[in-house]
């Protein structure tokens, strides 16, 4: 029971082949070793499930089309048919933490998601992008976001600052949300896993638990790539349509 | 001569494809339901939680980057934790009143036709 079983040991980058590149460490390490494993495993997914696209489709290209199904239908309920050009980055986000989620469930596999500078990159890419499509599509209107209408101009010093920070809070807890979820729920499967052999025969109560747990935690490798999603859309929705 | 003839699938075939087309083109919009809360308690309850600690950080991380760029060590920073946490509970007000993160304090936005939102 050395520190090397502690049920945090499985988030620790490790790093696989040193690089620096002009004094920034870009080593490469286990996180991009499955950020790697994850594009490759969902293009070769895409395109192998989509070779022979049949009129009737068979098993693998029933799960393909039912996940561009599902994403479109997210982002037609939450957008409409103006977000249908951004439909590519929202699947490609999706696809990207739906695998990365699921890869991380994996015995002896790294989950990246359960790292808050993964997902609060993601999140911050996906907060600028809006922002900027908002400035183009609005430009100086988009700044009437966040003096909502109805509002007397008296209550204008303290509600602006509210909102602004309201708004820069969004990448925040979306990345927030995403990535507790990842690591509460591993952190508790491994703290779990751990009680199993030193309880001897009484061990099949946390065994039991851990299999029930692993079903939750591919339920909610699911869910939470889907709330991202839904909020990615919410705000481009916010973006195009402002109010 | 035509109502005689047996009723076969191929009967009304180009009314039911119109039909489709109209109002099955995929991007048509039917309905919003992405803005509500999620449905599971737990889930509500984590969301509440990351929207208060988030708001309060960003006041916080505003206000200390203020202080030190104005030298106003600490006033601004407690000025806008405070802000910071009036944002956070309205973002959970908002959350909880199901408007998502539109800005304003109107009742749910209704959508006027198929494609835009009004508030």
């Amino acid at each position: 029971m050395a520190e090397k079983h502690s049920p945090l040991a499985q988030f620790e980058i490790k790093t696989l082949v040193p690089l620096d590149f002009g004094g920034v460490n870009v080593s490469f390490t286990n996180s991009s070793l499955f950020m790697v494993a994850t594009v490759v495993v969902v293009s070769l997914f895409l395109i192998l499930a989509m070779r022979r696209a049949a009129l009737v489709p068979g098993r693998w290209q029933s799960i393909a089309e039912l996940s561009y199904v599902f994403v479109a239908n997210v982002m037609k309920d939450t957008v409409g048919s103006e977000g249908r050009k951004y439909f590519p980055f929202i699947f490609t986000v999706f696809m990207f933490i739906l695998f990365g989620n699921l890869l991380g469930m994996l015995p002896y596999s790294f989950t990246f998601t359960s790292h808050i500078i993964v997902t609060f990159t993601i999140a911050a890419v996906i907060f600028v992008g809006v922002t900027l499509i908002a400035l183009a599509k609005h430009k100086m209107h988009f700044f009437s976001f966040f003096m909502p209408p109805g509002v007397p101009m008296l209550l204008a010093p303290l509600l602006v600052p509210i909102e602004i920070i309201s708004y820069l809070s969004r990448p925040i807890s979306l990345s927030v949300r995403l990535f507790a979820n990842m690591l509460a729920g591993h952190t508790l499967l491994k703290v779990f896993a751990g009680f199993i052999v030193s309880l001897g025969v009484f061990g099949i109560a946390p065994w039991a638990f851990v299999v029930a747990l692993t079903g939750l935690e591919i339920v909610i490798a699911f869910l939470q790539a889907f709330v991202f999603t839904m909020l990615t859309c919410l705000y481009l929705n916010d973006a195009l349509h402002l109010h | 001569m035509t109502e005689e003839r047996p009723k076969s699938d191929l009967d009304g075939l180009q009314e039911r494809i119109d039909d489709a087309r109209e109002r099955g083109t995929f991007w048509t919009k039917d309905e919003i339901d992405g803005s509500k809360p999620p449905k599971s308690a737990l889930g509500l309850a984590f969301r509440v939680g990351i929207e208060l600690v988030s708001a309060v950080a960003v006041g916080l991380g505003i206000g200390w980057l203020l202080d030190r760029w104005l030298d106003t060590k600490p006033w601004l920073m407690l000025v806008f934790i405070i802000l910071g946490g009036c944002a956070g509970i309205l973002n959970v007000y908002r959350m909880a009143r199901g408007f998502g993160y539109a800005p304003g304090y109107q009742r749910g936005n209704t959508p006027s036709d198929g494609t835009d939102r009004q508030s």
